[in-house]
């Protein structure tokens, strides 16, 4: 291509090589820069826990799987689904059985599978139902909508004891308590990641406790963003985004639209699925409030705040808005937080990250140059 | 026979409560393409205010009903003007900043249901926070009727012809008057409208008031029959979301017609297996009829219409 992108010369070292992999036009941070300030940030929130409350920022890690997975379906594929919490809370209800009727360490490793698998196939159900029923558009979002009060109106009511899969009772808004710790692994080679803290000391700073399942979920997060960066950056996510700006378009260069969606949608669903496996596993404890419209709202919220055009964007809204949630306490909280929504969507109607990219772009270029080809704003998008 | 007549008073309160909860979100939703999350606070602040209207200020509840749904009307229409339009932040913003800082939020889905989340949260906790987790309630007016072995309230089939009146109201007003042409022209499309000497800003402002107004009507209405406390606009939510979509394009007639199909089911299965599973039904049929109706059973009724008009 043209030689102001220096990673498509022939001779370029493996490091930019395996850069090129994560780096595109639809993602941020295709700087060298950018990838300093990840690994800068990796590293603080792998010493986070040595400072501060590392049990909690593992919850907002988790939800933040659940963003990334709106991020996809909805961001890149222009699918606007309120339904990622079903399949999220499918998840765990689905691990939370398997683990229950199978307490041992092979059996909760397949719980584990079982709840991925379980929030894909139903995403898969659901996404089958609508897409190749013609559903679009905003109708799709209401069906997911009704999806998710369907789940919770049915969870809410199965208190009795004929509500029972096995030895697991669902528990109705009780919910489903005695979870068994994670434990991956088989009989005789396996690794508790609950409960198991393992002791540090460092000169200097002193000795403290280390939980390996903040660990395991930091490694799946960045795991994930990573391999979302590969696959959206992907021809195949060039195709996802051409889904999301034009749909009739896609389908006259002679993309399958319909299987497209989904796909994505199916494996967002896995991804929310995994979400949920590891929320019930570090609650050991789940209830049907995950089908609550207030939780099925909040995805969409963080991806909007952070901008939905960008992966980046959904976890680090995920983080900051959850953490403004529950540190915000008193009864002003939600006055507050609603306020902030409200400005932000209003004045950033793009998102906070995508904003926060372009002043650093046009602050780099200098005044003359922003809005070149690497700035690529707003209003020169197609929109519809 | 008894039985027939409570299947057909229960019809006639699930058609009610379908209807009234989605006769203002029809015109914001179907018309405005303004998702609402806060649509269930509107109907909080129209049954707030008759609510405190009468026990408060000792104003009969035939009056009071009225100034909810007035009350609620003006904050809708200041809502549009400050979030939904943006109108004052940029008026203001026009003066220091020599720019807009907001773009409408008209036909942006996701943007306004965000919006007006927020919108919800603020409202909830500020009722909250001002008047506690409950105010007195009102006790319901006309006492019951009495039929055989059973009661029934009087209100509640008052609320049944409440419903029916609102919807005639709403279908003459949107057709057959002046303003209801300029309201449509604006909205189907608002540059010719605009160019035909239509007051396009004027109409969005009035049709998302008219919208908020009978929000606020319905919670007004039901006021004397609900717990009075800062999340009952919840209960009337997903109701209003399904009778819209289900009803389809053709907002007045989709809302009777989808508050019908549904209301009939609603009763049907409460009245057979219990009002869970009468909530169920209903949102799997929506469900359904979603699946294979995609634009709602006007957008169908629409589709015969153009396949007969071929034939011939």
């Amino acid at each position: 291509m043209s030689s102001t992108e220096p990673t498509s010369a022939p001779n370029r070292s493996l490091p930019d090589r395996l850069r090129s992999r994560f780096e595109g036009p639809n993602t941020i941070g295709d700087s060298r820069g950018f990838w300093v300030g990840f690994v800068v940030a990796v590293a603080a929130l792998a010493v986070y826990p040595v400072f501060g409350d590392g049990s909690q920022l593992s919850l907002f890690m988790v939800l933040a799987l659940l963003g990334l997975s709106l991020s996809v379906v909805w961001g890149y594929s222009g699918v606007l689904s309120f339904g990622q919490v079903v399949f999220f809370g499918i998840g765990a209800y689905t691990f939370g059985v398997v683990s229950i009727n199978f307490a041992t360490p092979g059996g909760i490793t397949a719980a584990v599978v079982a709840g991925i698998v379980g929030g894909g196939l139903s995403a898969a159900i659901l996404g089958y139902f609508m897409f190749y029923g013609g559903v679009r558009d905003v109708y799709v979002t209401i069906i997911t909508l009704v999806s998710t009060i369907v789940m919770h109106t049915f969870m809410a009511q199965t208190a009795g004891s004929e509500w029972a899969i096995g030895e697991a009772a669902l528990g109705g808004f009780n919910g489903m308590p005695d979870i068994p710790v994670l434990t991956l692994g088989v009989e005789g080679a396996s690794y508790q990641f609950m409960y198991n803290p393992f002791p540090m000391r460092v000169i200097g700073i002193g000795s403290f406790e280390l939980s390996p399942f903040y660990y395991l979920v930091l490694v799946l997060l960045v795991g994930t963003y990573l391999g979302l960066r590969v696959l959206v950056n992907s021809d195949y996510g060039r195709v996802m985004v051409a889904v999301r700006e034009d749909e009739d378009r896609t389908e006259m260069f002679g993309y399958n639209v319909t299987r497209i969606k989904f796909v994505v949608f199916t494996l967002g669903g896995a991804l929310a699925g995994l979400s949920g496996v590891l929320y019930a596993a570090r609650n050991v404890y789940i209830d049907p409030t995950v089908f609550s419209l207030l939780f099925a709202t909040l995805p969409v919220i963080w991806v909007s705040i952070g901008g939905r055009k960008s992966l980046l964007g959904a976890v680090v809204a995920t983080l900051a808005i959850e953490y403004l949630r529950i540190s915000m306490a008193g009864e002003l909280a939600l006055v507050l937080l609603g306020t902030l929504l409200l400005v932000t969507i209003l004045v950033l109607p793009g998102g906070f990250v995508p904003w926060v990219h372009r002043q650093i772009v046009d602050a780099r270029l200098g005044p003359g140059e922003a809005g070149g080809p690497d700035a690529p704003d707003a209003s020169s998008e197609v929109s519809d | 026979m008894v039985n027939g007549i409570n299947l057909a008073l229960q019809f006639l309160d699930s058609f009610a409560f379908i209807v009234l909860a989605a006769a203002g979100l029809a015109i914001i939703f179907g018309i405005m393409g303004v998702i609402n999350l806060a649509h269930g606070e509107f109907i909080l602040i129209g049954a707030y205010t008759s609510t405190l209207s009468v026990t408060h200020l000792g104003i009969p509840l035939a009056v009071a009903i009225p100034i909810g749904g007035v009350v609620t009307a003006l904050f809708g229409i200041l809502t549009e003007r400050v979030i939904i339009s943006g109108a004052v932040p940029n008026y203001v913003s026009q003066r220091t900043l020599d720019r807009d800082i907001i773009e409408p939020l008209y036909d942006r889905l996701a943007d306004s249901m965000v919006a007006t989340f927020g919108l919800s949260l603020i409202l909830t906790q500020g009722t909250r926070i001002a008047f506690g987790n409950s105010i007195d309630g009102l006790s319901t007016p006309f006492g019951p009727i009495e039929y055989g072995a059973f009661s029934y309230s009087t209100y509640r089939i008052v609320l049944a012809a409440v419903s029916i009146g609102l919807l005639v109201a709403t279908y003459y007003l949107f057709t057959r008057t002046e303003f209801g042409m300029r309201a449509r022209a604006t909205i189907q499309d608002k540059e010719t409208a605009r160019a035909m000497g239509v007051d396009t800003e004027r109409m969005y402002m009035l049709t998302f008031g008219i919208g908020s107004g009978l929000a606020g009507l319905t919670g007004a209405l039901f006021a004397p029959v609900i717990t009075m406390r800062p999340t009952l606009g919840d209960q009337f939510l997903v109701e209003s979301f399904v009778a819209v979509v289900v009803g389809g394009p053709s907002v007045v007639l989709g809302t009777a017609l989808s508050g019908g199909v549904l209301g009939a089911i609603l009763a049907v299965f409460s009245n057979l297996y219990g009002t869970f599973i009468g909530r169920i039904a209903l949102l799997v049929a929506a469900l359904i009829a979603l699946r294979f109706l995609p634009d709602g059973i006007t957008g169908f009724i629409e589709q015969l219409r153009k396949r007969r008009q071929e034939s011939e």
